[in-house]
């Protein structure tokens, strides 16, 4: 069946801070490009969930009156935390003694949903035409290979395929340039990193899974621009992972907790581990008595330069962390994100006017500061490759002593889904039960997330092989699905002494944990009906 | 034949409502906003009547803050030819919805007005009603089915002891519910198109309509929490558990 196509200069995929960031420098450099971007949430911002402590260099750059804009970057940095966590004790760590890049005094506590809402009006106010609702779905190539542009999703299609009444098919945007954009583990990026080998060389990507909770809390416990981060409990010494606590405005604190999906053993669960991580004394005292009123997880890009793939082909870019600019050390990811995206728009600029060549792009990235910040930070996530302590002991010199310019690079070894241990050579872990006022259940987390998808859709949560999770993963590894999802969309459940295993499609909050992480690379995430997915507030 | 179809600006439905802390509404920051979903049912059946040939206008009005136009501008996408928006700051009361969309009607002459059942936030159920009064025009309340037949309606209605069809005259007033249709997608190409669709806007104090709450809320709590269930062991220990803790055997 014919689509009906639209053509612009530059189409974007995903309204992020990388995206957003890439249609502004576009609008800013040539007022009269035709840029469009595409969003598969029913708005920008509901379904960007990140910490944030936000480092405001990218932005300064692309909009230096931002402070004049009505940004919502407000909470300043005031106070900073560092605590080694034993299983009651906790241990200060001086902020003198932390590394440059762990230092935040002139950055801001914010929402990135919120940046992203504000820098969407940004956009549209220079002309860029935002679609939220529409998920980019197909990549669409020319005849010599390279790519044209996207498709988005048909519209009423129900759990079979057929059409329903209401069909809608998808539109064709054509784009001389097309940016894709779509954070961590985007499902086209996924595809074109394959298509076009641009991981050729480089190490395996390297991913975690970030909890975050937003609580309202007493007056009392609240510190305004107060950030605290926290290693240790409750994971042990072999699992990389650890907290944030960052109080914002109106009495809220972000509470998150990231674990590199590296982890090996299949009985671990990150959700749990978080849940768990709440009932410390140190972190208890700060929100007992409070109100938790949001919840959400996504996952993360730790690779770093190692891992990075080239991000120019034939007709495209892919910016952020589609292709993985987070700064693992920093634990930061949005200002690179921004400014690998507005490189983007100064490489197309180039592209469609002198007609030069997108390879550009890697000069241009490899001459800016997200290189100099990605070269310095490279050692740091493979060295907890060792454990906790060597890694501390490891980073120290290397970020400390040496600032990053250690005359080597750490490798790493394997991709996320390959380290899981067969579950019966692994411990299980017993879990404490959720007390419903520090610690929860999935159920009433999911609920908190607005998540939501069209009855009657096809599952987007594709296997390849529908009989590997009981035939296979169940046996092997205790199918960690059940576990690792941290919105309860896998159940194993046992009917008349049969196990089945269920998606619960509807549950997911759009995390990509299960794509990454399915030792057998069983599970593809697809994107659903348009609108579909959580609807963050301001995460 | 014209169709009036007013829609209104809600929290979204997947949007778990949150009280505020001193009791004096709820959050509305950073929350995602829809169409009221009834309403969506008005603007599919009026552009769907008007698909048939029956009808040649279909206007969209809202009344709101600015940001209300965006509900006006999605009933442009699916179908509606132009839109009006009345701005009001706050709550607005169903009866000055009603007055409000009384003044429109006399200016806009339409031969129907649609809207939905009641909205999500407030629940009332009463401006379908109100209006019907305030311009002495008939009404189908709880639409299911909606026949146009040469100056009359047909309408199927949902009540409680079923479906109940009624005919009335027209002009009229039908208020819609869930089951009238499916609504259908904006798509990416008609989204465009509204954007260059016109939108009317004036202010309520301009049609001489007061907005002023008539009713003074005085507190806005959270339901109970409902308690953790328990597992009994016997039926005899269920029963006891009846009688002497619940007490409702």
């Amino acid at each position: 069946m014919g689509r009906e196509s639209m053509e612009y200069d530059v189409v974007i995929v995903g309204g992020g801070p990388s995206g957003l960031s890439a249609a502004i420098k576009l609008k800013q450099l040539d007022p009269n490009l035709n840029v469009c971007l595409l969003e598969k949430a029913s708005e920008i911002g509901a379904h960007i969930l990140s910490g944030n402590v936000f480092e405001t260099r990218a932005l300064d750059e692309l909009l230096p009156n931002w402070k004049e804009l009505n940004s919502p970057i407000k909470t300043k940095v005031s106070k900073e935390k560092f605590l080694f966590l034993g299983k009651t004790k906790s241990l200060s760590w001086p902020t003198w003694l932390l590394p440059k890049v762990q230092q935040n005094h002139n950055n801001y506590i914010i929402s990135l949903a919120n940046l992203c809402r504000w820098l969407a009006e940004q956009a549209e106010a220079l002309g860029v035409e935002i679609f939220p609702g529409f998920p980019a779905s197909e990549i669409l190539y020319n005849e010599d290979g390279s790519v044209k542009g996207v498709a988005t999703q048909d519209m009423g299609i129900d759990k079979e395929g057929n059409q329903k009444d209401s069909f809608e098919p998808g539109i064709e945007l054509l784009g001389k340039v097309t940016v894709f954009a779509e954070g961590c583990r985007g499902h086209l990026g996924k595809q074109l990193i394959k298509k076009f080998n641009l991981s050729k060389d480089k190490d395996p990507q390297q991913y975690g899974i970030g909890f975050k909770e937003i609580w309202e809390i007493q007056d009392t416990n609240h510190d305004e621009g107060m950030v605290m981060h926290t290693a240790g409990w409750p994971l042990d010494n072999n699992t990389y992972g650890g907290s944030f606590m960052y109080h914002a405005e109106n009495k809220q604190v972000f509470l998150g907790y990231v674990i590199g999906l590296d982890y090996k053993n299949p009985h671990l669960s990150p959700y749990d581990e978080f849940q768990r991580f709440k009932t410390h004394p140190s972190i208890k005292k700060i929100i007992e008595g409070g109100k938790r009123i949001s919840y959400g997880a996504r996952a993360l890009i730790e690779g770093g330069l190692q891992s990075l793939p080239q991000m120019f082909m034939p007709g495209a870019l892919i910016v952020g962390c589609d292709a993985g600019t987070l700064n693992m050390p920093k634990i930061k990811g949005s200002h690179t994100a921004m400014k690998s995206g507005m490189i983007a728009a100064e490489t197309i600029i180039e592209n469609i006017k002198e007609n030069k060549n997108l390879s550009v792009y890697e000069e241009k990235f490899k001459k800016s500061w997200v290189y100099e910040e990605l070269h310095s930070a490279r050692n740091v996530k493979p060295s907890f490759s060792w454990g906790l302590i060597l890694g501390i002991i490891f980073t120290g010199i290397d970020q400390i002593l040496f600032k990053g310019k250690l005359p080597f690079t750490l490798k790493h070894k394997h991709a996320d889904h390959e380290t899981l241990k067969p579950a019966n050579q692994m411990p299980k872990i017993e879990y404490p039960k959720y007390d419903n006022v520090i610690t929860f259940d999935k159920t009433s987390s999911v609920y908190l997330t607005g998540t939501n998808h069209a009855e009657n859709q096809p599952v987007h949560l594709k296997l390849k092989d529908p009989n590997l999770p009981i035939n296979y993963t169940l046996e092997k590894f205790d199918e960690p699905a059940q576990r690792y999802c941290p919105a309860g969309v896998y159940e194993v459940q046992k009917e008349n002494d049969i196990n089945k295993f269920v998606i619960n499609s509807q549950n997911c909050i759009h995390c990509k944990t299960c794509d990454i992480k399915d030792p057998s690379q069983n599970i593809t995430w697809v994107t659903p009906e348009g609108s579909g997915g959580p609807k963050y507030g301001n995460m | 034949m014209k169709i009036l179809v007013a829609v209104k600006r809600v929290i979204d439905y997947n949007v778990q409502i949150r009280v505020k802390e001193d009791g004096t509404g709820i959050v509305t920051e950073n929350v995602k906003m829809s169409t009221n979903p009834p309403d969506d049912n008005a603007i599919e059946e009026a552009v769907k009547i008007k698909e048939s040939g029956k009808a040649t206008e279909v206007i969209a009005v809202t009344i709101g803050e600015e940001k209300a136009q965006e509900t006006v501008r999605k009933a442009l996408a699916v179908g509606a030819d132009r839109g009006i928006h009345v701005k009001a700051e706050g709550v607005i009361e169903p009866i000055a919805v009603s007055k409000i969309l009384q003044k429109i009607v006399d200016k806009e002459k339409p031969d129907l007005v649609f809207m939905g059942k009641q909205a999500i936030d407030d629940d009332c159920n009463q401006t379908g009603q109100m209006l019907s009064a305030l311009l002495d025009w008939p009404q189908a309340t709880f639409a299911s089915k909606i026949e146009v037949k040469d100056g009359k309606l047909e309408v199927v209605r949902e009540i409680d002891e079923g479906l109940e069809t009624i005919e009335i005259n027209m002009p009229a007033i039908v208020t819609c519910d869930l089951r009238l249709n499916e609504p259908r997608y904006a798509s990416l190409p008609n989204i465009m198109k509204a954007k260059k669709k016109p939108i009317e806007q004036m202010n309520a104090s301009d049609l001489g309509v007061d907005v002023a709450p008539k009713i003074q809320q005085i507190k806005v709590e959270e339901p109970p929490k409902r308690k953790a269930g328990i597992k009994v062991s016997s039926v005899a220990e269920l029963v006891q558990k009846l009688k002497n803790e619940a007490k409702v055997i």
